[in-house]
């Protein structure tokens, strides 16, 4: 199902930081947003998940108006989110965790095999405290709740910050196999080559003003509005 | 009678102290430690649970273990459902901010404690216990005659005590089973830890505080109920477990389920030894002092964690 923002404003308490932003992130198809820091990529995600309060403008996954319900009810939609700097639930265990995640739209132990299956380190460390994991295995693990919900939609906040090669291939990996299983995905990510690699489209936001969004083939041949919006 | 006797009746004194004690800071603590709210009406659930406790207790006719079963059950309801009405009428749309929450708090302590006085009046009553025999002790001594048992005057307790600390164990234990092995138990977790990510994985976190505020003050009800028959209930009764809670929350770290349950042994305890030997006021003394030791030097109390 396709999300669809629709000229959104959020901000923290009474700072605006995202103004008229509309995107829209299509089925088995992956947007990168690129912008500097405090561009209000996060900002965006966060809004998606109602996390913030709407100002004005809407969140609709398909016909569902997400906006319009309350929080939680956003990911039983079906909306998995990998926050930035990954937000595990430090104290819990790895297999709690999962729980939480699979509780969210009530899947049960074929979905976590699954998702185990495809991170096995996680499955060798299921009763450690998910704040002992390493990093990798910390984004591994913040990987596999937002799949325990099988979303429909996936949203990922730099996903491969301060992560060694062998790791953020494997997060790519991931993001591939949700892509071609359908999912509509979000990708914030700053590594220019990253997003040439994984991106259909790249939508630049600008001090939370949403710019020129482009196919990613514009970006391969032309580097004029990487240059213009993050400066390299 | 002689020192070893006497000692061992003042630990089993403090136990059942501990016991009470024990259950009532546990509510404290997982009130504050899942919301972050200092819930100053905590003492008030208890007192609320006491004379709730009474009235079932006299309104059901027969054997007093019969109405004692009864209170048990209605008397965490009541005290439960009157925190879930405070938590959706006043908190909520304090929205959880911890210095309104002190605030708002102390409203419901007044409120509570003067519609007590209104309804069920000044007079401390006392309720039956479920069975109360007296248990004596027995002691031992080298006489002339070498090694003998005898039952020294005055050295015994009640069944009634030692069902209350066997009861406290119980329900401490079943709770933290709770907490630790069920799904509520983990969404509880969960939301302490990370109130925003509980949030984004379906959590209905509004509806998680209310069970929380309940469920901390029928944890206070229930510790009412059990000390009920030993204590009379009286509309000011709840400001000692207050104090007491709050001083074991301090000293077991906030937030710590373990550290509030081994604090609360200890001044139960302590509180219990002192008070026989010497007054209940020097217990109480000595229990603040401890308080202001931990705090100046371990601030996050025995068994917290350091804030980062
Ligand atoms: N909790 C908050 N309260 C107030 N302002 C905030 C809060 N979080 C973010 N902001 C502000 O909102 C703006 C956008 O922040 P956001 O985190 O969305 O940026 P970002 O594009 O994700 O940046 P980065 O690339 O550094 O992650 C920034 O100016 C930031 O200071
Ligand atoms: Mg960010």
């Amino acid at each position: 199902m396709t999300l669809r923002l629709d000229g959104i404003s959020a901000g923290y308490g009474p700072v605006q930081v995202l103004f008229d932003l509309s995107l829209e992130a299509r089925p088995g198809e992956v947007l990168c947003l690129l912008g500097r820091n405090g561009a209000g990529k996060t900002t965006t995600l966060k809004a998606i998940m109602g996390l913030l309060p709407l100002m004005s403008g809407r969140v609709l996954l398909g016909a569902a108006e997400l906006s319009a319900m309350p929080a939680h009810e956003v990911p039983k939609h079906g909306i998995g989110y990998i926050p930035q700097g990954r937000r595990l639930f430090t104290e819990l265990t790895v297999a709690e965790n999962i729980e939480v995640g699979l509780l969210a739209r009530g899947r049960g132990a074929e979905t976590r095999e699954k998702v185990l299956t495809m991170f096995p380190r996680l499955r060798e460390r299921l009763s450690q405290r998910a704040e002992t994991l390493s990093g990798g295995e910390q984004q591994m693990l913040a990987t596999a709740r937002a799949l325990c919900l099988e979303p429909e939609v996936l949203l990922l906040d730099e996903p491969t910050e301060g992560l060694q090669p062998s790791m953020i291939s494997l997060i790519r990996d991931t993001v591939d196999v949700m892509r071609d299983a359908g999912v509509a995905i979000i990708l914030v990510e700053q590594r220019i080559e990253a997003v040439l690699n994984l991106a259909d489209r790249v939508a630049f936001i600008e001090n939370g003003h949403g710019r020129e969004v482009v196919d990613v083939e514009v970006l391969r041949r032309d580097k004029a509005l990487l240059q213009k919006y993050v400066g390299i | 009678m002689e020192f070893g006797p006497h000692l061992i009746l003042a630990i089993l004194e403090g136990a059942v102290g501990a016991a009470v004690l024990a259950l009532t800071a546990l509510g404290l603590s997982l009130v504050f430690g899942i919301m972050r709210v200092v819930n100053v009406a905590h003492g008030e659930f208890f007192m609320l649970g006491a004379i709730v406790a009474w009235w079932v207790a006299t309104s059901i006719a027969g054997h007093p273990a019969l109405g004692f079963v009864a209170a048990a059950v209605v008397a965490p309801l009541v005290a439960g459902g009157v925190a879930v009405l405070g938590d959706r009428l006043v908190l909520k749309r304090v929205h959880y901010d911890p210095e309104a929450t002190i605030v708002a708090t102390i409203g419901i302590l007044y409120i509570i404690q003067q519609l007590a006085l209104m309804t069920y009046g000044p007079e401390a009553r006392p309720v039956e216990p479920p069975f109360n025999s007296r248990i004596a002790l027995p002691w031992f001594e080298f006489g002339e005659t070498g090694f003998e048992i005898y039952y020294p005057w005055g050295f015994g307790t009640t069944t009634y005590k030692l069902f209350v600390i066997g009861a406290a164990a119980v329900i401490l234990v079943g709770f933290w089973l709770f907490l630790s092995r069920s799904r509520i138990g983990l969404v509880m977790r969960a939301t302490q830890l990370d109130r925003e990510m509980a949030t984004a994985f379906g959590i209905p976190v509004s509806r998680v505080y209310s069970l929380v505020f309940g469920l901390g003050a029928a944890l206070a009800a229930l510790a009412a109920v059990l000390i009920v028959p030993i204590q009379q209930a009286h509309y000011l009764m709840g400001g000692d477990p207050l104090l007491l809670s709050f001083i074991v929350v301090i000293i077991g770290g906030l937030g710590s389920i373990r550290g509030t349950i081994v604090a609360a042994v200890l001044i139960g305890l302590s509180d219990g030894i002192i008070s026989v030997f010497f007054s209940p006021t020097l217990a109480k003394i000595i229990a603040t002092l401890l308080v202001a030791l931990v705090l100046v030097f371990r601030p996050q109390g025995l068994f917290g964690k350091k804030p980062a």
